[in-house]
C-alpha cells in the first residue's frame, strides 16, 4: 500500500530553486490568471492552457454562470498575452462529457449527491490533463486552486488547507493521489492571500480579468437550472413522497430531483403533525420514492464511504480527524477507519445535510489526509441507505 | 525562427510593403471626381491592369475585395442567387468537399437557408476531383445547376485539381465553375482565360500582399448578387471605397509571383522534396498525405499524419522549439477540428487529428528543413508518450 507511482520522491516534482516546465490551467477567470503569473514570476517556464469542455460552447458568458464560452477562452488567451507565455487550447470536452457529466447524471439517476468540480479535479485536470502534460515532458499543472502544497523535510508532500479558508478549496482537491499532487502547484494558496487580494494583484498585473465576477454553480448547467438539466437528461416519472411512518404525505415527478437535507420545492398540501417543516431524509431511485421528516431525523452519527483516495501514507487502525463533508460545510470531529477497503468513519457529534455521493475529505489539522464518497449513512433517529 | 506555416500567410515582400507605405500617406477616394481622386483611381486602375496580366485576365475582370473569403462568398452565394433568379429550377450546387471553409460554409449555409441541394463531388485517395465525376453527379438535369465551385489547390494537402478539364465538363453542360486560386496563384501557372473559369478567387497575403485585399476575378458575362450594398465602386457587385494602398501592394506582390513562379516552384520544390525526405527518414512510419507526385501538388506543400500522436501536440511540441507550422486544419475557438480533407479522402479520425502541415515560402531556407529534421524524430516520440492512455483514470 505504500508503492505509489510518481510518489512525492518522484525527481519530475516541482522542486524549489529549479525552474520547471509548468502547464498553467487557464479558465479565464482571475485566480487561474493570477495563478500562471506567479508562476512565471517565480522563474518558471509557464506555457498557459485553456480546456474547451463543451463541443458546443456559448459565445458569452451570462453574469457568474457557466464557464468555457468562447469568451472565456479568449479571456484567458488574452491573460496567458499580458503574463508572456504561449497559450493553446485544449479540447477535452469528450473526456469531460464521459467522467463528468455522464457522471454527475448517472449519480443523480442513482439517487446520490455528485460534486463535479471534484470530478473534473480528479478525472479531467489532474489525470487527462496531467498525463497529457506529463507526457509532454511538463513538470507540473498549475491552477488558481485555493490549496496549500507543504513539501516535508523527507521530500514529501503534503495538501493542506489554503491559508484563507473563506476561500479554501482542498475540499475538491482531496481526491489527489500522491502522484497527482506530486505534480500539482497551486500558487495562490501557498501564500496568506484573500479574495480581494488576488483582484488587486490582477489589476497590478494588467490583467483585464481582475474585476470578472467569479463562477458558481455548475460549470456545464449555463443556466443554473439542474432541475431543468436533470429532467432532461433523465425524464420525468412521478413517484410518491412518503413520512418516516411510510405514509404517502405528496408526490414529486422524479426522485432524482431531491437532495438529502433539501427543504424547499418538496410541495406537499398539509403541514406535519407537529407543525414543523420537514426535510428530505432519503431518495430511493428504486422504488423512485422520497421519504421526508423532521430536521432531527438528519442528525448523522456516523457513515461509510468507498473508493477512498489518499493523499500520502494510508492511515492504519481508527484514528481521530476531522472530517469536512460537503463543499462549504464545516468540519467535524471523526474517527475513521479503513476497513475491507471502505472508509467507516463515526462523528463526535450529529452532522446534517449529509448526503451519499458527496465526499467526505479527512484532515489533520489544516493537512488533507485522503478523502472517500460517502456511500451509507447512519443516523441518530433512523438508518438510512 | 523555422517559420514553416506559410500556407496561413507569407511575409510581405519590401517590394510590396514599399508600394504600400507610398499610397498610405497620399489622400484621395478612388471614386473623387477631383485630381486627388484621380491619382488614387490611376493606382487603383493601373494595379488592376497589373494583376490582370498577372493572372491571364482582362482588367474589367478583377473585382477587388477585402479577401478571399468574400471573394469565396460572392462567387459562390452571389452567383447561386443570380442564377437562380434568372432560372428558378437552378438550385443544385456541386461542390467538392474538400473545399475551403470560406466555400464549405457559404454552400452549407445556402443550403440551409436558401434551399440549395448540395451534391458532393466524390474525391479520390489524394484529394483530386475527377472530371467524370462532376459529369456523373450532373446527371440527367444540368438544368438544375446553378453552379459548380472547385478549388484550384487544396489549403491543407496541397492537391492540384484538374482546373482545365474539371471546366470542360461543366462547361458540355453550361455550368458556370468558379475555383478559389487563393493556395495556387504563385506556385502553379494561374491562367484565368486559359482555364476557362468562370470565376477565380485570389487573395493577397498568401502571396507576399497585405492582409484585407482579394480579388474574384469574374468573366464578364456574369453578375453574381452582391453581397454588400452601397456606391457600386466595383461593377456594381462589390462595394466599399477602394483601398488603393492595398489594391497596389496587392498588385505589385501579384506581379512578383506571377513572374517568379517558374523559378520559386523549382528551388522551393526541391528545398519540400527535401524536408519530406528528412522527416519520413527520421519517422519511418510518416504518412505523406496528398499526392506523392510533384505535379500534383503545390511545391511549397508538405503534409503528414505521425500516428500514434495528436496533432496539437506536435505543434505545441515544435513550437517550443521555435518551429511553427499548423495542424493545416480550421480552428473552432482555438480547438483543431479533425480534418474534413482527410476525412473526405478515406483518412480515419485518428489519422486526421494526428496531422501537420509544414508550408514553405519565399523566406524559407535549408536551414529551416535542418531544424525540422533534427527536431521531428523526438517530438513525435514524445507526442506518442503522451497519447498513451493513464492508469490513474479509475
Amino acid at each position: 500500500m505504500t508503492d505509489f507511482p510518481g510518489a512525492p520522491t518522484d525527481p519530475t516534482a516541482p522542486r524549489e530553486g529549479r525552474p520547471l516546465r509548468v502547464l498553467a490551467a487557464m479558465s479565464g477567470g482571475v485566480d487561474s490568471a493570477v495563478a500562471a503569473a506567479r508562476a512565471a514570476e517565480a522563474g518558471h517556464e509557464v506555457t498557459g492552457v485553456h480546456l474547451a469542455l463543451s463541443a458546443n460552447p456559448q459565445s458569452f458568458r451570462t453574469g457568474a454562470r457557466g464557464c468555457c464560452t468562447i469568451e472565456d477562452s479568449r479571456d484567458a488567451r488574452r491573460a496567458a498575452d499580458v503574463i508572456g507565455v504561449p497559450f493553446y487550447v485544449w479540447d477535452l470536452a469528450e473526456r469531460f462529457r464521459q467522467d463528468v457529466i455522464d457522471d454527475f447524471v448517472a449519480e443523480y439517476a442513482a439517487g446520490r449527491t455528485p460534486n463535479p468540480c471534484l470530478r473534473c479535479n480528479e478525472k479531467i485536470k489532474f489525470a487527462a490533463l496531467l498525463d497529457k502534460a506529463v507526457g509532454l515532458g511538463f513538470d507540473a499543472v498549475c491552477t488558481g486552486h485555493y490549496a496549500k502544497i507543504v513539501e516535508t523535510a523527507d521530500g514529501g508532500r503534503e495538501l493542506h488547507r489554503a491559508a484563507d479558508w473563506a476561500k479554501d478549496q482542498s475540499y475538491v482537491l482531496g481526491v489527489l493521489d500522491a502522484r497527482q499532487l506530486a505534480h500539482a502547484m497551486f500558487p495562490l494558496g501557498d501564500t496568506e492571500t484573500t479574495k480581494d487580494e488576488i483582484r488587486a494583484e490582477a489589476e497590478r498585473r494588467g490583467l483585464a480579468v481582475a474585476r470578472k465576477p467569479d463562477s458558481h454553480d455548475i460549470c456545464f448547467i449555463a443556466d443554473g437550472d439542474t432541475q431543468g438539466f436533470l429532467a432532461k437528461h433523465l425524464g420525468t416519472a412521478e413517484g410518491d413522497i412518503v413520512d418516516t411512518e411510510g405514509t404517502k404525505v405528496g408526490t414529486h415527478s422524479g426522485a432524482y430531483g431531491f437532495t438529502v437535507g433539501q427543504r424547499k420545492g418538496l410541495r406537499i398540501g398539509h403541514p406535519a403533525a407537529d407543525g414543523k417543516p420537514r426535510y428530505v431524509l432519503d431518495i430511493s431511485p428504486v422504488d423512485n420514492t422520497v421519504t421526508v421528516g423532521p430536521a432531527e431525523a438528519l442528525d448523522v452519527v456516523a457513515l461509510t464511504a468507498v473508493k477512498p483516495r489518499w493523499c500520502g501514507q494510508v492511515p492504519e487502525g481508527p484514528a481521530e480527524y476531522t472530517a469536512q463533508l460537503r463543499a462549504h460545510g464545516g468540519e467535524v470531529p471523526v474517527t475513521a477507519e479503513l476497513a475491507d477497503g471502505e472508509l467507516r468513519v463515526r462523528l463526535a457529534r450529529p452532522a446534517r445535510g449529509i448526503a451519499p455521493g458527496q465526499a467526505v475529505v479527512l484532515y489533520d489539522g489544516t493537512r488533507v489526509v485522503g478523502s472517500a464518497t460517502i456511500a451509507t449513512t447512519e443516523r441518530a433517529a433512523v438508518s438510512a441507505v | 525562427m523555422p517559420y514553416l506555416d506559410h500556407a496561413a500567410t507569407t511575409p510581405m515582400l519590401p517590394e510590396a510593403v514599399q508600394a504600400m507605405t507610398a499610397q498610405l500617406g497620399r489622400t484621395g477616394n478612388a471614386s473623387s471626381l477631383h485630381a486627388a481622386g484621380r491619382r488614387a483611381r490611376r493606382v487603383v486602375e493601373e494595379s488592376r491592369e497589373t494583376l490582370a496580366a498577372a493572372l491571364g485576365a482582362r482588367p474589367s475582370e478583377v473585382v477587388f475585395t477585402g479577401g478571399g473569403t468574400e471573394s469565396d462568398n460572392l462567387a459562390v452565394k452571389g452567383l447561386f442567387w443570380s442564377r437562380r433568379a434568372a432560372d428558378a429550377r437552378r438550385t443544385r450546387v456541386l461542390v467538392s468537399p474538400v473545399e475551403h471553409h470560406a466555400v464549405l460554409d457559404a454552400v452549407l449555409w445556402l443550403e440551409e437557408h436558401e434551399g440549395a441541394r448540395l451534391e458532393w463531388l466524390p474525391v479520390d485517395a489524394v484529394g483530386r476531383v475527377h472530371p467524370e465525376a462532376l459529369r456523373q453527379a450532373v446527371g440527367d438535369t444540368p438544368q438544375d445547376i446553378a453552379l459548380a465551385t472547385v478549388m484550384w489547390a487544396n489549403n491543407e494537402v496541397g492537391t492540384v485539381q484538374p482546373v482545365r478539364e474539371l471546366v470542360e465538363a461543366a462547361h458540355e453542360f453550361g455550368i458556370p465553375l468558379h475555383a478559389d486560386a487563393v493556395q495556387a496563384f504563385g506556385q502553379v501557372p494561374v491562367d484565368f482565360a486559359e482555364s476557362g473559369l468562370d470565376a477565380m478567387t485570389v487573395t493577397g497575403h498568401k502571396i507576399g500582399g497585405p492582409f484585407g485585399v482579394g480579388a474574384l476575378v469574374l468573366g464578364r458575362d456574369h453578375k453574381p448578387v452582391p453581397q454588400l450594398h452601397g456606391g457600386g465602386q466595383e461593377r456594381d457587385v462589390r462595394s466599399g471605397t477602394l483601398d488603393a494602398p492595398a489594391i497596389a501592394a496587392f498588385a505589385v506582390a501579384g506581379e512578383l509571383a506571377a513572374e517568379r513562379r517558374e523559378e520559386f516552384a523549382h528551388e522551393i520544390g526541391a528545398l519540400r522534396d527535401d524536408l519530406v525526405q528528412r522527416v519520413v527518414k527520421a519517422v519511418p512510419d510518416a504518412v505523406l498525405n496528398g499526392d506523392p507526385v510533384p505535379e500534383g501538388r503545390l511545391p511549397a506543400n508538405a503534409h503528414f499524419s505521425f500516428p500514434g500522436c495528436e496533432g496539437d501536440s506536435l505543434l505545441l511540441l515544435l513550437d517550443a522549439q521555435g518551429i511553427e507550422c499548423s495542424t493545416g486544419s480550421a480552428c473552432s475557438a482555438g480547438v483543431a477540428q479533425p480534418s474534413h480533407v482527410l476525412l473526405a479522402m478515406g483518412a480515419d479520425a485518428e489519422r486526421a487529428r494526428g496531422s501537420l502541415r509544414f508550408s514553405l515560402g519565399h523566406t524559407s531556407t535549408q536551414d529551416d528543413v535542418e531544424a525540422l529534421a533534427a527536431a521531428i524524430g523526438p517530438v513525435v516520440e514524445r507526442a506518442r508518450r503522451a497519447a498513451q492512455p493513464k492508469c490513474h483514470t479509475g
